[in-house]
């Protein structure tokens, strides 16, 4: 292990502190979370500054998945490289039906290429940053390397159903975004799960209120239920609230339970 | 017909008022897919859907619509409000009415 300074030491030994008393197989994740890449997000959503909040809530596993996007991941991912933590590469894909599905690959070379396949299949749409936001790409140090130029926020033209197809060609796993949310969501725009798509997860934002009263009790019982910060912001990362039982921290433990 | 009179007639609520609001609506617009409204919404329409989130206000803006008309009792979310106020978007809300109704009244008391 290369040198670090003093205090990233001190935050690589509290977040291996933090996890130390946790049963094994208990994996604290926040997989939907977006950088300074997504118009949306917050300029401060550097990598670094994404890298060094999530240790300090002490995660396990998290995945970076800005919209329609893969391009921050390889600055992440290196940024990571030695951090006691997992970083899954990954993206927040918008299907044809404006369908958010968050889509998750086990290394770069994968993510990178659907990160390609995803942008041939936007609108040729340019960004307006004073109207959508800044979408910046980062270096590991948190340096812009440059701005993406098609508005990330469009739709694709690939539909949802199309997508098990895809995962299978890019060897990621996927699931429904928000799908308790107004817009974007599978079941505000379909209304309903398409069984085509196989999906065995879902994301529900706030489940406190979408199972409240015993409400939605079957998709409980039949979907593995995840619940990320989707943040924006780092003021929204994960607590290490959520866990999954997964039989490793990492790609391959998410892939058996939802791939 | 502007958008404030346009609501004054209809009984609607204004929402969102701004510089926005004294705009003359020329044409009515319906879509709810953003990426859609993007690239076809004609310029000084009054756009009908029922997406009232921030996404919904930026595509309003760049395709530079008269007004936002929310139908089918859609709500306008708080980050939308802000994003609509700053860029001075009038969005009026067609009291509950469905998509076409509420495009229909536009349209017939706007002479269009």
């Amino acid at each position: 292990m290369s040198q670090k300074p003093e205090w990233t030491q001190a935050l690589f030994s509290q977040a291996l502190d933090t996890r130390k008393d946790s049963p094994p197989g208990q994996v604290y994740y926040d997989l939907h979370i977006h950088s300074c890449l997504s118009p949306c997000g917050d300029n401060d959503m550097t990598v670094n500054n994404i890298l060094n909040m999530c240790l300090l809530k002490g995660l396990d596993l998290i995945a970076l998945t800005d919209h329609n996007s893969c391009k921050n991941c390889p600055a992440l991912l290196s940024a990571a490289s030695e951090a006691p933590i997992t970083v899954l590469p990954g993206m927040e894909l918008t299907t044809s039906e404006e369908v958010h599905v968050v889509c998750l690959f086990p290394a770069l070379p994968q993510a990178m290429a659907f990160d390609q396949y995803v942008h041939d299949h936007l609108p040729k749409i340019q960004n307006v940053p004073h109207i959508f936001g800044e979408q910046w790409i980062l270096d590991s140090e948190d340096e812009p390397v440059g701005q993406e130029e098609l508005l990330l926020l469009n739709a694709s033209t690939i539909s949802i159903s199309h997508l098990p197809a895809l995962m299978g060609e890019f060897e990621g796993i996927c699931w429904p975004a928000h799908i308790d949310r107004s817009s974007y969501s599978l079941l505000s725009n379909l209304g309903g799960i398409p069984p085509e798509c196989g999906f065995r997860g879902l994301e529900v934002a706030c489940p406190e209120t979408f199972f409240a009263e015993g409400r939605h009790e079957e998709l409980k019982r039949d979907y593995t239920i995840l619940t990320n910060s989707d943040a924006h912001d780092l003021g929204k990362l994960s607590e290490r609230e959520h866990w999954l039982p997964l039989s490793s921290p990492d790609f391959r433990g998410l892939a058996e339970l939802l791939g | 017909m502007t958008v404030t009179e346009m609501a004054e007639k209809l009984g609607w609520e204004v929402l969102v008022e701004g510089e926005g609001a004294c705009r003359e609506i020329q044409t009515v617009y319906c879509c709810d897919l953003l990426s859609f409204v993007m690239g076809r919404a004609p310029a000084d329409s009054a756009w009908v859907t029922v997406m009232g989130n921030a996404n919904a206000m930026a595509v309003a803006l760049l395709a530079d619509v008269a007004c936002v008309v929310l139908a089918e009792g859609a709500a306008l979310d708080a980050e939308a409000a802000v994003k609509a106020k700053q860029h001075q978007i009038a969005v009026v809300s067609s009291q509950g009415l469905a998509v076409y109704p509420s495009a229909k009244a536009v349209a017939e008391v706007c002479g269009l």
